[in-house]
């Protein structure tokens, strides 16, 4: 594993420890002992529990936590007789099961502890939580989230096999708001992950999402009052319209002109207004239909086929 | 070549993306020209610019680019970082004019498209 993807896995991971509760990962099952149980007696529930150790309860109240070190501690000196009252840890550390993963690892961290008992509001014992909880939780929720995406993919995908009708057609509607540069973009961007998750071919997304851009941008920089954005999918063609209602084109052949741009300087210097948009669209689309009425709006209509 | 090495070897600050360095760059583009990125630059591509605002984000996601260069010291703003690392586009920086940086990368074998 380089160091790169080290890196992007331990990001992913971050998130989860602070999305994911730790009732949602720890172990509802928790073997526990008594105060007046012996070493002997906690000797044999480890081993056959498989576990490394074990909260003390005592009438259902925690009152200690008794590990496998303490375990050794005790065998050291012979005293298997021993009460795991006078070896236990009193001062316990516990995490509410309502708490983010990440208040588990930042404690289990700071003292070097195993494991934490977990416990409600009300104090109760409601589960414990291991190192390897977490590990095995955080992994589950890696996968769970791969499988989402894979089931809206599947899904999307078989969209117009699974509903019947003469015409079906998906349509995609954006509004874009005037002089708003921040937000540019978005909407092709959202159109770019919706042809991906139908399944459509990586070219004909770069294809639809330069040609939606370049659409939106006009819409944000000339469109007195933005636009709208509607995408038409269809089995044999996109159809991506760009409506706004003013101010207008007096020359469409000139707007045509590569190079050509009305867009006022503080727009250029931002990199936009450059005069290729419609150039680019019509690079990317097989046909492309501009017109407008000056005082009343403009339509841009672009089209795909996909047979 | 990946993002990381290029990071490196040009002294390249990592302002936004830093998991994402792993990328593989399939080549270079240099343009402020929005339209012209959209028009040329390959997936992949890395791209080098003066521009710093949200909306380079835009471009580089529509187009899958391995990541942005802004030169000159320019300083991107704070929304162009932030929407890079939601969208987990690179933001590199350096101080230096994007001739120096494109010749450099051109040094590491990094090809322009045509």
């Amino acid at each position: 594993m380089t160091a790169e993807t080290k890196s992007a896995e331990i990001t992913k991971i971050q998130e989860l420890i602070y999305e994911l509760k730790i009732e949602q990962i720890m172990t509802r099952e928790v073997v526990t002992v008594a105060p007046e149980n012996t070493i002997a007696e906690l000797k044999t529930i480890l081993k056959t529990r498989r576990i490394s150790g074990t909260p003390v309860l005592q009438d259902g109240k925690l009152v200690g936590i008794v590990s496998i070190e303490d375990l050794i501690g005790a065998l050291e000196v012979g005293e298997k007789d021993a009460l795991v009252r006078d070896r236990m840890t009193r001062n316990v550390q516990t995490i509410y099961a309502d708490e983010s993963v990440v208040q588990a690892v930042n404690k289990l961290t700071q003292y070097g502890f195993g494991r934490l008992p977990v416990v409600d509001r009300q104090g109760r014992l409601v589960g414990i939580l291991t190192r390897g909880d977490i590990v095995r939780g955080l992994l589950k929720q890696m996968e769970v989230e791969y499988h989402e995406e894979e089931i809206h993919r599947y899904r999307a995908s078989h969209i117009f096999e699974d509903i019947v009708s003469d015409q079906t057609g998906l349509v995609l509607r954006y509004r874009v708001k005037a002089k708003d540069f921040t937000h540019g973009g978005e909407a092709s961007s959202k159109v770019k992950r919706a042809l991906e998750r139908l399944g459509a071919q990586p070219p004909l997304v770069r294809r639809v999402a330069i040609a939606t851009y370049e659409a939106e941008t006009n819409l944000i920089i000339h469109a007195d009052n933005g636009g709208e954005i509607i995408v038409e999918i269809m089995p044999e063609q996109i159809r991506v319209i760009a409506l706004d209602n003013g101010p207008g084109i007096p020359d469409i052949e000139q707007a045509l002109q590569p190079g050509f741009s009305t867009a006022p300087d503080w727009i250029r210097e931002l990199g936009f207004g450059a005069g290729m948009g419609l150039n680019n669209i019509q690079a990317c689309a097989d046909k492309m239909n501009l017109s407008s009425k000056v005082g009343v709006g403009t339509r841009l209509e672009i089209l795909f086929h996909l047979k | 070549m990946t993002l990381k090495e290029i990071a490196h070897r040009l002294s390249l600050q990592i302002r936004a993306g830093e998991t994402e360095l792993g990328r593989e760059v399939t080549g270079g583009y240099a343009s402020d020209l929005l339209s012209c990125v959209m028009a040329r630059a390959r997936r992949g591509n890395i791209w080098v610019t003066l521009q710093a605002h949200p909306n380079i984000v835009a471009v580089a996601v529509l187009l899958e680019l391995a990541g942005i260069i802004i030169t000159e010291g320019v300083e991107p703003e704070p929304a162009t970082l932030q929407r890079a690392q939601v969208e987990h586009i690179p933001i590199l920086t350096t101080v230096r004019t994007t001739f120096t940086v494109v010749s450099e990368l051109a040094q590491l074998g990094v090809k322009g498209v045509d």
